[in-house]
């Protein structure tokens, strides 16, 4: 069967019918561009949180701890042997030769390595606040941590101009109503005190981190530990926080600390992506399928006034395949211009979206919409679209060209 | 001895239902090549049953029918789509034309479907064939821009267009004027002088005189065969049995 035949008669169709296939089109315009910008806008979002965590933390935190109580000399020595109670020695806290293993990270890392010290601490200014105080090398936070970018007030560099002093986050500053040059109290949980000078304010966008947390050098936080020199934290930037997970595998099996990436960190987070992601796709599922129904409706009362066309194909020798394929590619027509103005309507919605702010009560600020744009939004929407459409002619192409065309030539005698 | 291009074998055709139906009843037939073969009888006797079976439109119950010497009962629908195609060309009481294309498309449709031709020797054999039938200067035009006899001329363009063996027809004169008809008669009469088989049901008895040979169908069998000086008288028969 000549395909041209089958393409010209199709085409025919739907070009005679200019109405009810402008609508058709229109209703798989609407599903493509409302798709496109929904995901762009999901993802967006999604995309500009992550970033925003991915900035405020470690990609990979190399503690000073291990996964596993470490492997008794006993359980080495003997291939069978019991044992209960074992209490491990009580080591010092911290991780052992920091340096060294700096280095030995830095020699093939994709990123930088930066030691800190955490510990957790009440901040008395007024009101007492449970905080978590993190010391840090001014010099090299700056390599691992986006820190400088988020100063509001100061510098990462002050930290190392006055004695004791610390950086706290705009959160804390106006809940406890303390400003650049205030002096606060520092107590730790060993009961040492140290009076500290604010010397900046940073503002991350994450409220708990811009509320619950304080740096100060790596000697503050020693003090408030009451561990000279001990750093029980290694901080790594990587070049490209999404391989952080392997990552952070590599540097444990190497250095045998516990290493977490940002990605395990936040895996509860995470999986609740996961679910929002397939809450997003039925969404947007249902919303092609839904404009595919446009689709079905123009193919059935096609094939309906068509059946006198079919029967007379049928009677001329044509098979049914070809003339059920006639309406398949009348719908994959319509389908496909549908599809094309859909990308320029989800194209102009997404932008339209990036133009508006929101105000955020949270952080007072006017926050863009964030739109992520992705060829992939384009090619599944437009895909999952044209599927449907070829989908839902199949079934009155079917039933249409099933008729005898012994009936249909009878009934017009 | 003449070719037999058309054969009929013990066609029977019965519509299964809460009350059965038969609208063929047993007939065997053979139609010579080149033979014209009018099919009579009144409304509901089963003329245009048996013309459906024996263009392979419809299946028979119980027969046989053998097209140019193939057997057809054991084929598959699209084999006989394929038969319909190649070997029989049909033309209809109403012209059955596509309406949204010309009466040059119309034609080429069925020399398409078959895709056997160059593009250029299909435009070629449908000018000669509308131009052949005196519709040259309505190539271009549709449907609705013709009159009923040249809508009836272009279906018989299109019924000769992939050169089949058999021409059937079913009542091809029915809807139109009297000049018409004899137009389209005398072209069915040619074409059958030219060496095709041309199988015509008819309500015209005047007309069915033209034809080689007359079959009168009642109640699904052949009543009655007229041929040679025969053709003429009409026959008295019973009043029509409508079903």
């Amino acid at each position: 069967m000549a395909g041209n035949l089958l393409v010209n008669i199709a085409w025919t169709h739907v070009t005679t019918r200019v109405r009810q296939t402008l609508v058709g089109m229109a209703g798989v315009a609407m599903g493509v561009g409302f798709t496109i910008m929904m995901a762009g806008l999901m993802e967006g979002s999604q995309i500009d949180f992550l970033r925003q965590l991915v900035d405020t933390m470690p990609h990979v935190t190399v503690q000073d701890e291990r996964r596993a109580a470490p492997v008794q000399p006993a359980d080495r020595e003997y291939g069978a042997v019991q044992m209960s109670n074992v209490a491990n020695v009580n080591n010092r806290p911290g991780i052992r030769h920091p340096e060294s293993m700096m280095a030995s990270l830095r020699s093939w890392l994709p990123g930088d390595v930066a030691p800190s010290v955490r510990t957790t601490a009440i901040i008395d200014h007024g009101g007492r606040v449970g905080i978590t105080l993190i010391g840090i090398d001014p010099r090299l936070e700056v390599r691992v941590s986006k820190l400088a970018s988020q100063m509001r007030e100061g510098q990462v560099g002050d930290l190392q101009r006055a004695p004791n002093a610390v950086i706290i986050g705009l959160a804390l500053a106006d809940k406890l109503a303390i400003k650049t040059g205030d002096t606060v109290s520092l107590v730790a949980g060993q009961g040492t005190q140290v009076s500290s000078t604010v010397v900046g304010v940073f503002r991350s966008g994450l409220k708990r981190v811009d509320e619950g947390q304080i740096y100060a050098t790596l000697g503050t936080a020693q003090v408030m530990m009451g561990q000279s020199g001990i750093i029980n934290e290694l901080r790594v930037r990587l070049n490209n926080p999404l391989i952080a997970d392997t990552i952070a595998k590599r540097v444990e099996g190497q250095i045998g600390y516990k290493s977490v990436s940002w990605q395990e960190a936040n895996s509860d987070l995470l999986s609740s992506f996961a679910v929002r992601d397939f809450i997003v796709l039925t969404v947007m599922g249902a919303m092609l399928l839904t404009s595919s129904f446009a689709t079905y409706n123009i193919i059935s009362t096609i094939t309906n006034e068509k059946r006198q066309d079919i029967a007379i194909m049928k009677s001329l020798g044509m098979r049914e395949t070809s003339v059920r394929s006639i309406f398949i590619m009348e719908a994959a027509m319509i389908g496909l211009v549908g599809m094309i103005a859909g990308w320029a309507i989800g194209y102009a919605l997404c932008f339209g979206w990036s133009q508006i702010t929101i105000y955020n009560t949270l952080t007072g600020t006017n926050v863009p919409i964030s739109i992520y744009y992705s060829p992939l939004h384009y090619i599944v929407a437009g895909g999952i679209s044209l599927l449907c459409c070829t989908g839902a002619a199949f079934f009155p192409a079917r039933k249409a060209t099933r008729v005898h065309p012994v009936e249909i030539i009878r009934g017009a005698s | 001895m003449s070719e037999i291009a058309l054969q009929a074998v013990g066609l029977v055709r019965r519509i299964e239902g809460a009350v059965s139906h038969t609208l063929v009843n047993g007939i065997d037939l053979a139609v010579n090549k080149g033979e014209f073969v009018a099919i009579t009888g009144p409304s509901g006797s089963g003329k245009s049953s048996l013309l459906y079976l024996l263009g392979l439109l419809d299946a028979p119950t119980d027969g046989e029918v053998i097209i140019c010497g193939q057997p057809t009962s054991k084929l598959s629908e699209d084999d006989r789509a394929h038969v319909r195609l190649t070997k029989c060309g049909f033309v209809f009481q109403f012209h059955f034309l596509l309406p949204e294309f010309t009466s040059l498309e119309n034609v080429l449709l069925p020399m398409r479907a078959e895709g056997k031709m160059s593009e250029k020797d299909m435009l070629a054999r449908g000018l000669d064939l509308l131009g052949s039938l005196g519709l040259k200067d309505h190539a271009q035009k549709r449907p609705n821009q013709l009159s009923g006899g040249q809508r009836q001329r272009v279906a018989i363009a299109r019924a000769l267009s992939n050169r089949p063996e058999i021409i059937v027809a079913d009542e091809p004169t029915g809807a139109l004027d009297t000049s018409s008809t004899e137009q389209v008669f005398g072209i069915l009469r040619e074409i059958a002088d030219q060496g095709r088989t041309v199988v015509v049901v008819t309500h015209d008895p005047a007309l069915a005189t033209r034809a080689d040979r007359r079959l009168h169908i009642v109640d699904g069998k052949i009543a009655q065969t007229f041929e040679g000086q025969k053709l003429a008288p009409e026959p008295a028969v019973a009043a029509p049995t409508d079903q």
